[in-house]
């Protein structure tokens, strides 16, 4: 059975999981650096057309080695100096990674791409594509042999905490007891639903922004119930603030005072 | 219980940064070497990140900040474990008259076995068209050699205008793809448990047979000799060598009487498909250059005495390179990764 992540446990005893790339996004990928080799190639033609002028033969050599010289070279070549990237594949947000998590080795690269003669028989990579999906982490023979997966890069960028509250103050922090049994009311899935609310609100349309923090709030709302002087007046999307803040900075209360209100 | 987020990345975040710039130097540099503060202090970051990352899989949900500290452990784990040996700067003559035969001729079995698969390949093909000589245009189909050889030799050596002239250097590049291509492939089949790399090879030597038998029973065997020999020295171990590399690729994917596991198998025979692959690339352009450039040429442009020395004193070089190159200790380690 298919696996979605190549988990991998250190000696130590942690646990960590790289997202594998799906048949969808690797065709996409491929799809993008065979129109890259493409490009290549009618580039060197047109340079050997200029050439054609002074020998023909030299330039029908050059034509031919320079197309074999892309067409084999162009992935192990971005390949290895990307990491395990070519341009499909950064624009598709996939890489290449070692099967046990370790550093990519060239000869790897090596062997995964020259694997493609028989990945592509008997055309468009049936045999790859096969193997592909029959495999549980996606391999196709290339990555077999050459002991890679294909990974999709996780956005990689640290949470910044600092939007729960954007500088605004906290009404909700004056109950230090609601605000611990809030705490204990809450799970940490649905916390992290209010910070992951909050961290991505702006990445929804309008009328669903202001729905899901209507769902949220009602929700929040049913766990604790805090005094009307503190959510009078105070929109949905605040209110989801103020339970996350109140969420995930346990026992800073306070530090927030003199700021703006909210 | 909810870790307290803010709190916990605020005290860790310098570390991780710390973490994440030494990975970055590392990584734009993979030549690098840490010296011992150094590789203490990355051996410190990198179990403190993973300390961090079993900290919050167990008391928080939050995902963002846990595929941060994923990634950044994936990387560090990548490093901190790897055992193969880094490789420093790429040393061509090293590689070439120490790393590549050394390769070779750890794998001699595998070579034997392709040179007896190719030399069985050319007994079939030399019966089949010792008995069946109509059987030409399937056991050898190419336009040039459908002739009779007698008439083939004929022509060629009262041929009054160089037929060559003027692309020469287009078909050197056309067999050195060509026949890399193929080399490729037959080493790439070696996935299919060897069957494929069986049948590239078997096929080759059947081809090879054929044609020899052919000009042989007519009488030219020192034309043969003076136009396969500048060239076939070369190019026919090439291929050979190529069916070597699929042979230890379908070996270490069976695994026969061995305990490891076949990533593990793979992986070490993965360098040496590699190292290989590209000697065969070498051999296949020198082949491609002497094939198009002298072999095509004949009796009385050139004596096929010479063309023939030429092919003994190439088969001996690349003996005595394949057998005795690079014997001495080697200056840096190249055996295969376990």
């Amino acid at each position: 059975m298919r696996v979605a992540a190549l988990s991998i446990r250190t000696p130590e005893g942690i646990v960590f999981s790289q997202p594998l790339a799906g048949p969808v996004s690797r065709f996409l990928a491929w799809a993008v650096d065979a129109a890259c080799v493409a490009v290549a190639v009618s580039i060197l033609s047109s340079f050997m057309t200029v050439v054609g002028f002074l020998s023909p033969n030299i330039a029908t050599a050059l034509g031919v080695l320079g197309y074999f010289v892309i067409s084999i070279g162009y992935g192990m070549t971005l390949e290895w100096l990307w990491r395990g990237q070519t341009l499909g594949k950064r624009l598709l947000g996939l890489r290449v990674v070692d099967a046990e998590g370790m550093r990519l080795q060239f000869h790897q690269v090596v062997t995964r791409n020259l694997l493609r003669f028989v990945d592509n028989l008997p055309a468009f990579y049936f045999v790859g594509g096969l193997t592909s999906w029959l495999n549980q982490r996606g391999q196709r023979l290339g990555d077999i042999a050459g002991n890679t997966v294909v990974i999709r890069i996780p956005r990689i960028a640290e949470p910044d905490l600092e939007q729960l509250l954007a500088g605004k103050f906290n009404s909700f922090r004056r109950y230090p007891h609601l605000a611990a049994r809030l705490r204990q009311r809450t799970s940490p899935g649905e916390a992290s639903v209010a910070l992951q609310a909050i961290l991505r609100r702006d990445e929804f349309e309008p009328v669903a922004r202001l729905e899901l923090f209507a769902d949220l709030a009602t929700h929040f709302r049913g766990k604790v119930e805090f005094p009307s002087e503190a959510t009078d007046g105070l929109a949905d999307e605040q209110f989801i603030r103020n339970i996350a803040d109140l969420i995930y900075r346990s026992g800073q209360e306070g530090r927030s005072k003199g700021k703006v209100p909210a | 219980m909810i870790v307290n987020l803010q709190r916990f990345a605020a005290g860790a975040r310098p570390a991780w940064q710390e973490l994440e710039a030494m990975l970055d130097r590392l990584e734009a540099n993979p030549d690098r070497r840490l010296t011992l503060e150094q590789s203490l202090r990355f051996h410190y970051l990198y179990q403190r990140a993973a300390a961090d990352l079993a900290k919050i899989a167990t008391f928080s949900a939050e995902p963002e900040t846990r595929r941060y500290l994923e990634h950044l452990v994936s990387r560090a784990y990548g490093e901190i474990h790897e055992t193969r040996e880094k490789r420093g700067r790429i040393r061509p003559l090293e590689w070439f008259f120490g790393t590549l035969p050394r390769t070779f001729r750890r794998h001699l079995s595998a070579f034997y076995l392709s040179v007896a698969i190719t030399l069985a390949g050319s007994l079939f093909g030399g019966f089949a068209i010792a008995l069946d000589p109509s059987a030409k245009p399937v056991l050898m189909p190419f336009s040039h050699l459908m002739k009779d050889p007698a008439q083939r030799v004929a022509e060629e050596e009262s041929a009054k205008k160089d037929r060559m002239d003027g692309h020469k250097t287009a078909f050197s590049a056309e067999l050195m793809t060509h026949n890399t291509k193929v080399s490729i492939l037959t080493l790439a089949l070696g996935m299919t448990w060897g069957l494929g790399t069986i049948i590239m090879l078997f096929y080759n030597g059947v081809m090879l047979g054929a044609v020899c038998v052919d000009y042989v029973r007519a009488g030219q065997a020192k034309f043969l000799m003076g136009w396969l020999m500048p060239h076939g020295v070369i190019e026919i171990p090439a291929i050979v060598i190529a069916g070597q590399a699929g042979l230890i690729l379908a070996l270490a994917l069976i695994g026969w009487g061995k305990r490891a596991t076949l990533a593990t198998r793979l992986r070490a025979v993965s360098r040496d498909l590699a190292t290989l692959i590209f000697g065969v690339a070498l051999l296949l352009v020198w082949a491609g250059i002497i094939e198009a450039f002298l072999s095509q040429y004949h009796e009385p442009v050139i004596r096929y005495e010479a063309k023939i020395a030429l092919g003994v004193v190439e088969l001996c070089l690349l003996v005595f390179y394949l057998a005795k190159s690079g014997s001495s200790k080697p200056s840096s380690p190249d055996a295969p990764d376990t």
